[in-house]
């Protein structure tokens, strides 16, 4: 049964659902116990002290407090309600839980999962709360997704929950606001999986969360003028559907990333790279990059529009690779 | 793997616990000798000198209590029951280490034993002991978490928000600090103003101090804390004073310089835990010299042993290099450093 959900309470009702079935789930994070915030809200009513545990402002500690609790059985979801909250506890992150399982040689593996609210600009957020932060985990060797659609959030949550390796959950701000089909069942996406948003057939555009609904909008506008868009939102950064990417990439012959992370060394440059190893025969134009600049993201509506990956550049960039 | 060796149960307590600093110095000896040696191929940090802080906390702990430890862990993954042969084979790098060579000298854990591990981050397993004290809380487990450090790490953000953690959850932790007077190789006191204690205490900790040279007291000091948190009267704090003989790490290429003079080092030295208690235990009469000599040989022999097991066994295989960095892999991860 499917009906419409919006974004966040898809996230909340895959949290829901993944407390019900298992007992050994429990959430930490700031700010849940006064349902302030809708993703949590209700959660402390139904599950009480055990299991949703406001956190004090200390970052570091409780994502370690999160590891451990892993090492000692339990299964673990850690709220970050910004994305860049997660700099404070970069060392709990990417030189503990992100190494902890190998360093072990393999005697335990940390279920535990990072919900990582507030992702992306979202107008006037300024330079410390408009983050796209996940080249950091990819780097780190994170499993990471990124969905799009409220459905894509119900069922990536789910399979972050379900996962025994640390995965980080970014939810875009900028697609809170939208509403869509959610099955009511816990149906729980596979990792590594992409999805063609908009199938075509003469440039793969790459782009998640808001970004891939813009992409969807642009294909629409372009198909009169005879540009065929097809829009491969990989929803699972790490891993990543590099079969799919190459697949879309040989068949279009046209790859345009549009990413709101920064450019050097951001995910747009790793999509670039892969299809420049698998795709260099299949290719008739250059690789094109649509980020955000490598800026510190200015408050000022203006100067903030003007760093960040836009719509409009997508589009001249899609229009250069068709000359 | 040789079967570890277990001192017979009929021994004095006291004796195991001599026995017990004893197996830990002498490890750490052979560390240091089979690096400087070469054959350890990087640098370890090891506790000669601190040995009664592990065995006299661990004393008060069982089976499935759990520790976390530092970057000078060795002593106190002996004392809470790791098997010294293995142990050897990681440092080593061996397949039958603890991590299967995957982590080394300042990564040896055993989630079994409750080892939660070595670290190579000061104050980072703090947090770590209180998530697992949390589940035992709420399992309504009786057990305990206990995480040593030292006391540089008195200075690191993610221990004091640890200390507070633990006070506001009520967590049955007992935080141990091995105050050996030097952050690596600066002074402890022209870094850390205030006091170790006095901090300790503003969390709200149950603090107390301790002569971390004498076993008696450490163990006395931690059965306390132990019992109090055991029983949810709250997490406990202990400061045990103490002295590293050796530089702060010890490696085959340039070694540390010592920081600290020749007259200190020797008075550091004439506290020596081991021989505090030994002559405590033949003054006593309990004990004799005779008696002691044989448990020495046996610790040698044991040893040897174990640095047998270590050079005999397999390093592991390049194609093994990339197993255990997820429960679960997927095509294509984790990603090799040439595209397949």
């Amino acid at each position: 049964m499917s009906r419409e959900l919006n974004y966040v309470d898809a996230i909340r009702e895959a949290l829901f659902q993944a407390m019900e079935a298992d007992p050994s789930v429990f959430m930490i994070g700031e700010n849940m116990r006064g349902d302030i915030r809708p993703e949590s809200r209700g959660l402390y009513t139904r599950f009480g002290d055990d299991r949703v545990i406001d956190m004090p402002i200390s970052e570091a500690a409780f994502t370690g407090f999160a590891t451990g609790a892993a090492l000692a059985g339990g299964r673990v979801i850690v709220e970050f309600q910004v994305s860049s909250l997660i700099y404070p506890a970069f060392d709990q992150l990417v030189n503990q839980a992100a190494k902890l399982p190998y360093m072990l040689g393999g005697q335990r593996f940390l279920p535990v999962t990072y919900l990582i609210m507030g992702a992306g600009a979202g107008g006037g957020r300024a330079g410390q709360h408009s983050d796209n932060p996940y080249p950091y985990f990819l780097h780190a060797g994170i499993k990471s997704v990124f969905p799009t659609t409220p459905a894509d959030a119900k069922s990536l949550m789910l399979a972050a929950i379900a996962e025994d390796d640390p995965v980080a959950v970014f939810a875009p701000v900028g697609v809170y606001g939208t509403k869509g089909p959610v099955p009511e069942e816990p149906v729980v996406a596979p990792l590594g999986q992409a999805v063609v948003r908009r199938p075509g057939a003469d440039v793969t555009v790459v782009a998640g969360g808001p970004h891939a609904l813009q992409a969807v909008a642009l294909a629409e506008k372009l198909k009169g003028e005879g540009i065929s868009i097809e829009v491969w939102d990989p929803l699972s950064l790490l891993p990543l559907d590099k079969a799919g990417l190459e697949a879309s990439v040989n068949k279009t012959g046209r790859l345009v990333i549009f990413d709101d992370s920064n450019r050097t060394c951001g995910f747009a440059a790793e999509i670039a790279g892969l299809a420049a190893e698998r795709c260099f025969h299949a290719l008739k134009a250059p690789i094109k990059r649509v980020t955000r600049a490598d800026m510190v993201i200015p408050y000022s509506t203006p100067i903030e529009t003007e760093v960040l990956a836009t719509v409009d550049r997508l589009e001249a960039a899609v229009r250069a690779v068709m000359a | 793997m040789p079967t570890p060796v277990d001192p017979p149960s009929d021994l004095d307590p006291e004796i195991s616990r001599y026995r017990l600093m004893q197996l830990i110095r002498r490890f750490e000896e052979m560390a240091v000798d089979l690096t400087r040696g070469g054959e350890i191929q990087s640098a370890v940090h090891v506790g000669t000198g601190q040995e009664a802080i592990a065995v006299g906390v661990c004393a008060a702990l069982g089976p499935d209590d759990v520790i976390t430890s530092t970057h000078r862990g060795h002593g106190h993954i002996l004392a809470k029951g790791g098997d010294p042969a293995r142990m050897l084979a990681e440092l080593l790098g061996r397949e039958t280490g603890y991590n299967k060579g995957r982590g080394g000298s300042m990564h040896i854990a055993d989630i079994d034993l409750g080892i939660y591990g070595a670290n190579g981050m000061v104050g980072a397993g703090a947090p770590m002991a209180c998530g697992a004290a949390f589940m035992f809380k709420t399992r309504a487990e009786r057990h305990v978490a206990v995480p040593f450090f030292g006391d540089g790490a008195m200075n690191q953000g993610v221990l004091l928000e640890s200390f507070n953690l633990a006070t506001m959850l009520n967590l049955p932790v007992v935080f141990v600090c091995e105050n050996n007077g030097y952050a690596v190789t600066t002074p402890i006191a022209e870094v850390l103003k205030g006091s170790i204690l006095e901090r300790a205490r503003g969390f709200g900790l149950a603090v107390e101090a301790v002569d971390g040279m004498d076993v008696r007291a450490v163990q006395a000091a931690a059965e306390r804390a132990v019992a109090r948190a055991r029983d949810g009267g709250g997490p406990g704090f202990l400061e045990c004073a103490t002295y590293r003989y050796e530089v702060h790490n010890v490696s085959a290429g340039s070694n540390w310089a010592d920081e600290r003079d020749a007259a200190e080092r020797q008075e550091g030295r004439a506290r020596d835990p081991i021989e505090r208690l030994a002559t405590q235990l033949i003054a006593e009469g309990r004990w004799s010299a005779v008696d002691r000599a044989q448990v020495d040989a046996e610790v040698e022999s044991e040893l040897e042993g174990g640095l047998g097991f270590a050079r005999n066994s397999r390093r592991p295989d390049p194609s093994a290099a990339y197993d255990f960095m997820y429960a679960r892999d997927y095509a294509g991860l984790p990603a090799r450093g040439v595209d397949e």
